[in-house]
């Protein structure tokens, strides 16, 4: 559903993407992880086509996002990790413009948005303006605006951010639910155990190159330690030592 | 590699590591300094400066050149009147004072309104005061470094005026070497007493209501007040005061000009100190009334700052509840702009209800209006009915007042429309990643914004036209020539203000005075003129034709008519396909 080919990005002379082959099939929730800058965020906003590749491609269900960039939007909705949204708009409103960019209105959207808010606890908070939203509020607005929809592929990056553990855990049932409907979701997180406990496959980044990828047994078997949990795997991979010595460092 | 990467860590652990407790003695508490508090203000000045951004140097030199125009025009203008009061015996010396307690009297008002809402900004909304307030810092440097903020940021503007037109008394009046160092005695307490009341009422303003409420309130204050200013001024028609018959006597009029203004204002102090020194008769006690009033106000200020900082920074942090239900004009608009399609309808709604609900934008509607009734005003006042004014004349010059209107146009573009994808700047994201295209978006603010603008152009035009009783012919070309003029206007201010756009900026109406919108102004006066100039050349054979009988050429006509027009075609489509290109390659 998602593929990625080769995919690099470069700002100056810093390669943030450094050609990157991903493929993430229909129905998969797919955990994206790395250190702070490993390239996670560049790539989820390649995908979600607010940032050109310098060269490479990506396919939503097929579509190359740089040659038919409105026919592969249709089909995504994304999560970015920091909520900028209209402040002068109502999150009924709100919802309501996002499901008119797809080109969708009426009852449906009208009752999805209703019921979105609901499930977020949003329903009193309808007729206000963004403005007076606490930044979890906001999280979870962004979360029902890439619902309401329907899409077949959603980017999500840092979806837990700002959420209550009540909302932790409605979003973790979502996400779980929509791709067992056939839906893909592919997220970036730093919560290792949520992508322990939520993902089908992981792959874990750094300085733009995608260091490990697969299940987690996969992971485990890569990691060439055997036992262990994802946090091990992916210091294992990313730098187990560099983490010692801040450990060394704060004791001394 | 590791080694080095290891050392460099220990090092900076064992400067980390040092509690900062170990610093003082026993008992003793932090207290960091003014400068200390100042110091991140001054590194990202720095930083901002040395940044390496494309055409920065063009920009800078552009910039510089027009201020230098700017400083050369106000001192040739100053200094010239002043050449002239000097030569005028008894009351010459009386003028020159009046002009500068008037010039003060305005730079102190622009800067208590300026201060109070900077100080709102830099006291309560800044980004770093969670920073400043949680931390260690005494109150009263949090009240000094702010303070500073605030008068910084509302006084430079002032202070870059004040340079041309002191240098025209200092020069005009033979100031001397020390004039420089006068002027500064008599500024710095002029720019530090607006800066401790505007924050004292800033203060007292965000205790009573919540601080983004009183946002709201004070820029409608603010445009309410520069509006009424510039009405006032205005409807009294200054121009009138220039015509001898309106004094009854001279002594009447030495009398008015003797009174100072109001003898409790810190400008009229300062006009005394100024004038002393040019005078040649120093006088110490305005300069002891500026200085020691600044001083009590800073003591003042901080007392205030003091009892009432915590209660007003906490009740800062609340937002006032704001509702917005869908009622009747929802529906209304909804059916209104249902032919559009659902993806077009959605985001001129969204236009319409930011800019009404943003108080930033909509209360520039205040100024709008003012611009209109001088406008009118003036035309009114023009004295074409007059005897002796010939037909010619009675229809040339509505032709021309084309580019007072198209400069109206510019300048209301320039607040409406030029800003218009700046504003998007945040929630970019969700346009680039949604299937819409940047066309639809780009199309979408230019209609939002042309078509009120063409309401206005047509309707200002009209009503002047007709009360200046122009000819068939011209109501016709005036018509026609500003609605192409609208096209043109707000085809460069979404060009221009997609291709400098200014997307951290939170406030709508400072981004027309950044250097994109400089621009698009220097860009539309130019093709107003363009267009007036091509058009001028068939109007006068059309106008020369009638008033001495000659037959009209068709030839000029069609060429210069139709040269007007592909000019304000090209001036609406080109700028907005290099927007489009721009905007396809912003990445946000």
């Amino acid at each position: 559903m998602i593929r990625l080919i080769q995919l690099s990005k470069k700002y100056g002379d810093f390669t943030a993407v450094d050609g990157i082959d991903l493929d993430v099939p229909q129905g998969e929730l797919f955990g994206f992880l790395g250190p702070n800058g490993a390239g996670k965020t560049t790539t989820l906003r390649i995908i979600a086509g607010i940032l050109r590749p310098t060269s490479g491609t990506v396919q939503i269900g097929g579509i190359d996002v740089s040659q038919d960039p409105i026919a592969a939007k249709m089909k995504l909705g994304f999560i970015p990790d920091r909520p900028f949204i209209y402040e002068k708009l109502t999150g009924a409103e709100f919802l309501r413009f996002v499901a008119g960019l797809y080109d969708q209105e009426g009852p449906t959207i009208e009752h999805r948005a209703r019921e979105l808010m609901a499930l977020f606890d949003l329903e009193e908070w309808r007729d206000e303006l963004v403005e007076s939203y606490s930044h979890g509020m906001r999280q979870k607005l962004i979360i029902s605006s890439a619902f309401v929809h329907r899409p077949e592929v959603i980017v999500v990056d840092e979806p837990m951010v700002g959420l209550d553990p009540k909302a932790a855990r409605i979003l973790k049932d979502l996400f779980r639910e929509y791709t067992r409907r056939g839906h893909t979701i592919m997220m970036s997180t730093h919560t290792l155990e949520v992508a322990e406990s939520l993902c089908d496959r992981i792959a874990i980044i750094q300085t733009g190159r995608i260091r490990a990828e697969g299940t987690m047994a996969e992971l485990r078997q890569h990691a060439a330690g055997g036992g262990g949990g994802l946090e091990d795997i992916f210091l294992k991979l990313t730098g187990e030592n560099a983490a010692r010595e801040l450990v060394d460092v704060l004791d001394a | 590699m590791r080694d080095q990467e290891t050392v460099k860590l220990q090092g900076a652990a064992a400067i980390r590591h040092t509690p900062a407790t170990a610093l003082l003695a026993p008992g003793e508490r932090p207290d960091p300094s003014l400068l200390h508090v100042l110091w991140p203000k001054y590194l990202t000045a720095r930083a901002r400066s040395l940044t390496d951004e494309r055409g920065r140097g063009a920009r800078f030199a552009i910039l510089g050149v027009f201020g230098f125009l700017f400083w050369a025009f106000i001192f040739g203008v100053l200094y010239r009147l002043l050449a002239y009061f000097r030569g005028v015996q008894e009351i010459g010396q009386l003028l020159a004072g009046k002009l500068l307690g008037l010039i003060l009297i305005g730079f102190f008002s622009i800067l208590l309104l300026s201060n109070v809402i900077t100080a709102l900004s830099s006291f309560f909304l800044a980004k770093d005061l969670d920073l400043l307030v949680s931390g260690p810092v005494d109150w009263l440097k949090v009240y000094g470094a702010k303070l500073l903020e605030t008068i910084v940021h509302s006084s430079w503007m002032v202070v870059l005026m004040a340079v041309p037109m002191f240098a025209a008394y200092g020069i005009a009046y033979e100031g001397g070497f020390w004039f420089p160092l006068v002027a500064i005695a008599v500024m710095v307490p002029l720019l530090v007493i607006p800066g401790v009341i505007g924050s004292a009422v800033t203060l007292i303003l965000v205790n009573v209501f919540p601080a983004r409420r009183t946002r709201d309130i004070l820029s409608v204050i603010a445009v309410l007040t520069a509006g009424g200013i510039v009405l006032l001024f205005r409807i009294v028609r200054p121009e009138r005061l220039a015509r001898p018959e309106g004094f009854r006597s001279l002594v009447d009029f030495v009398t008015v000009l003797r009174t100072p203004t109001s003898p409790l204002l810190p400008s009229e102090w300062a006009q005394h100190a100024t004038m002393s020194w040019l005078q040649f008769k120093l006088d110490y006690l305005p300069f002891y009334l500026l200085w020691s009033t600044a001083a009590a106000a800073v003591v003042l200020g901080a007392l205030l700052h003091r009892s009432l900082y915590l209660k007003g920074f906490s009740k800062a942090q609340e937002s006032a509840e704001r509702w917005a239900r869908s009622g009747l004009m929802h529906r209304a608009s909804m059916s209104l702009l249902r032919p559009l399609g659902i993806l077009r309808r959605e985001l001129v709604l969204k236009e319409i209800r930011l800019f009404f609900r943003d108080t930033t934008q909509w209360s520039q509607l205040i100024l709008l209006a003012v611009l209109v009734i001088v406008y009118v005003f003036n035309i009114k006042y023009l004295t074409l009915g007059a005897e002796g004014v010939t037909m010619f004349l009675r229809n040339i010059v509505p032709f021309l007042n084309l580019v007072l209107a198209g400069f109206v146009l510019a300048s209301i573009a320039a607040r409406f429309i030029f800003p218009a994808v700046s504003l998007e700047g945040r929630t970019l994201w969700l346009l680039r990643s949604s299937p819409m295209s940047m066309r639809d978006l780009l199309w979408a603010k230019f209609w939002v914004g042309t078509l009120p603008l063409m309401l206005l152009a047509v309707g200002i035009v009209g009503v002047t036209n007709y009360m200046l009783d122009v000819s068939v012919f011209i109501f016709s070309v005036s018509l026609l020539t500003i609605v192409f003029m609208t096209f043109a206007v707000a085809g460069l201010a979404i060009g221009f203000g997609t291709t400098f756009p200014q997307f951290e900026t939170e406030n709508a109406a400072q981004i027309p005075t950044s250097f994109g919108g400089l621009l698009f102004m220097m860009s539309a006066i130019a093709v107003i003129a363009g267009v007036v100039i091509l058009e001028a050349r068939p109007v006068v054979t059309y106008l020369r034709g009638k008033t001495f009988g000659e037959p009209p050429d068709p030839l000029a006509m069609v060429v210069g008519f139709s040269a007007a027009g592909i000019l304000c075609l090209a001036a609406t489509i080109i700028p907005i396909r290099v927007a489009l290109r721009r905007l396809e390659n912003v990445e946000r």
